[in-house]
């Protein structure tokens, strides 16, 4: 569905995560933060840009593999995106939450 | 002679060596396996051995049965490929060279990944069942378990076959009510996912499941340890859920040796082509199965759709023609929802997940995402299937490599 975030019409899905992330910008994911009550500093832009690199390469997300990464730790990731990190990142990100099959 | 080396005997490299055993002949071509195990095991059936659904002697038979005679089957531990060489060196020192390699080494469970969950409690009230003895071990522990809070859980993505863990939280359902103490038990499935459905049509025709079997969900959990005294899983946030028997899927990881070849990413996977399954390092090493890092799922059905486009690769690549970029990410799964009814699911990269009858439109017989006997007679009748027909590489009639449309209820 279209909705309008940053001042663009931006298409997501019922949970609010982008379906094209072309459509991604800066703005864009800065509102995205304040919706979660995240301010972004450059720490999370760091994160940001990691996770849309090993989005563009298919990599499976997980908290370890992002701990391991050597871009950020756990501890500071939780600080950064406190409460489920791994979906409220994403979403800022404009990359899917991580998924399964079904 | 040039030489074909497949490494690993499990369900994808032996497929491969009966697909490739009919197109490459000696003298031109010797296809050689290898694999230190002496066992193949059905490793679907993992899943139904803790409830004494199957006994073990129904999942084993032997790697050797199911390789052609002209293929050469070494029984030995490989220590490292060296692909700048174009040879594997097994343990112990001998070379061999290859003209074409592919991995088949798969993915196994690695526990030890996670702090505590192999500690004091490992196989007393931490169990696995992605293992042979993890499974036996969790059979016999339930055949005399009492009740008290079981706990699902899976550690962190991908793991192969990732419906497992919600068959097994269905199947847990069913056996502790056939054993008049459903009321005893608390059932929770644990998931770093954000629920136990991702994707919008499974969790639309699923989600009742849940509650039908009141097995409870906590989401977006990343396990940080396994406290062995209290008998708690500990997330990175802190959160803390506690656990009579803890029923758990550690982080999945490719083979060791892929380590040692210095060629997997963090987790051992091989970097794989999605569509062409060539190595992204190497045009002449090929991966297949659970080892590559593809964003398919790690499923037999997988290597089984994968395997028919990369016979089909190897032939072109052997010619000097440009490869197929034909692998679609194909799965077609079945899962068992307890009382003896099962779902099926069929779907690949793109499409997710959705009703409809497989493989005829309309006619079926299997219906797609809903859950009815027949398809638990299909997963039960997969078992034969997988001996007599998937590991030889015949083509299962009327179920394409590629995805099909056809039959599926898309909006």
């Amino acid at each position: 569905m279209e909705t309008t975030i940053g001042g663009k019409s931006i298409t997501v899905n019922e949970e609010g995560y982008l379906t094209d992330f072309s459509q991604w910008d800066e703005k864009v994911g800065e509102a995205l933060a304040a919706e979660a009550k995240i301010t972004l500093t450059p720490r999370h832009w760091e994160v940001i840009k990691y996770l849309q690199k090993e989005y563009k390469n298919q990599v499976a997300l997980s908290i370890r593999h992002i701990g391991k990464s050597g871009v950020v730790d756990i501890k500071e990731l939780y600080q950064l995106f406190p409460t489920a990190p791994l979906k409220t990142a994403t979403k800022i990100s404009g990359i899917p939450k991580p998924a399964s099959c079904i | 002679m040039k030489n074909l080396v497949i490494l690993g005997a499990g369900t994808a490299g032996t497929m491969m060596a009966n697909h490739l055993n009919h197109h490459l002949k000696q003298p031109d071509w010797q296809i050689t396996i290898i694999d230190e195990r002496e066992a193949h095991h059905y490793q679907p059936g993992y899943l139904f051995l803790p409830f004494d659904i199957y006994t073990p002697e129904d999942i084993v038979k032997t790697i050797e049965e199911f390789i052609p005679k002209h293929v050469k089957l070494i029984k030995h531990k490989i220590d490292r490929i060296v692909p700048t060489e174009n040879k594997i060196q097994l343990e112990g020192g001998e070379e061999l060279a290859y003209d074409i390699l592919i991995i088949a080494t798969g993915a196994k469970i690695a526990p030890e990944e996670t702090e505590g969950m192999k500690g004091a409690e490992w196989q007393k009230s931490v169990f696995d069942f992605y293992t042979f003895e993890g499974s036996l071990a969790l059979r016999n522990k339930l055949r005399d378990w009492e009740g008290g809070k079981m706990v699902i859980h899976i550690t962190e993505m991908p793991i192969k076959c990732p419906v497992a863990p919600l068959e097994f939280a269905f199947l847990a359902d069913s056996f502790f009510k056939h054993k008049h103490m459903r009321d005893k038990v608390e059932i929770t499935y644990v998931t770093p996912l954000s629920g136990a459905f991702t994707k919008p049509k499974s969790t639309e025709a699923l989600e009742h499941l849940l509650d039908e079997k009141n097995i409870k969900i906590e989401s977006d959990f990343a396990i940080e340890r396994v406290d062995n005294e209290k008998k708690e899983i500990v997330d990175y946030g802190g959160k803390t859920i506690p656990f009579d028997l803890l029923v758990t899927v550690p982080t999945n990881k490719g083979d060791e040796l892929i380590q040692r070849s210095g060629m997997g990413d963090d987790l051992n996977y091989v970097p794989a082509h999605k569509a062409t399954l060539q190595s992204r390092d190497y045009k002449n090493i090929f991966v297949l199965g659970d080892a590559s890092n593809i964003p398919a799922s790690k499923a037999g059905s997988v290597a089984h759709f994968e395997a028919e486009i990369l016979t089909d690769n190897i032939l072109l690549f052997i010619k000097g023609e440009p490869l197929k970029e034909e692998f679609d990410g194909h799965a077609n799964c079945f899962i068992e929802t307890g009382n003896g009814k099962a779902l099926l699911i069929d779907f690949n990269y793109t499409h997710e997940p959705v009703e409809g009858s497989f493989p005829f439109p309309g006619i079926g017989p299997l219906r797609l995402l809903k859950e009815s006997r027949m398809n638990h007679m299909g997963k039960l009748a997969f078992r034969w299937i997988y001996w007599n027909v998937l590991l030889k590489g015949t083509h299962i009639p009327f179920v394409s490599a590629t995805m099909s449309d056809s039959g599926k209820h898309y909006e």
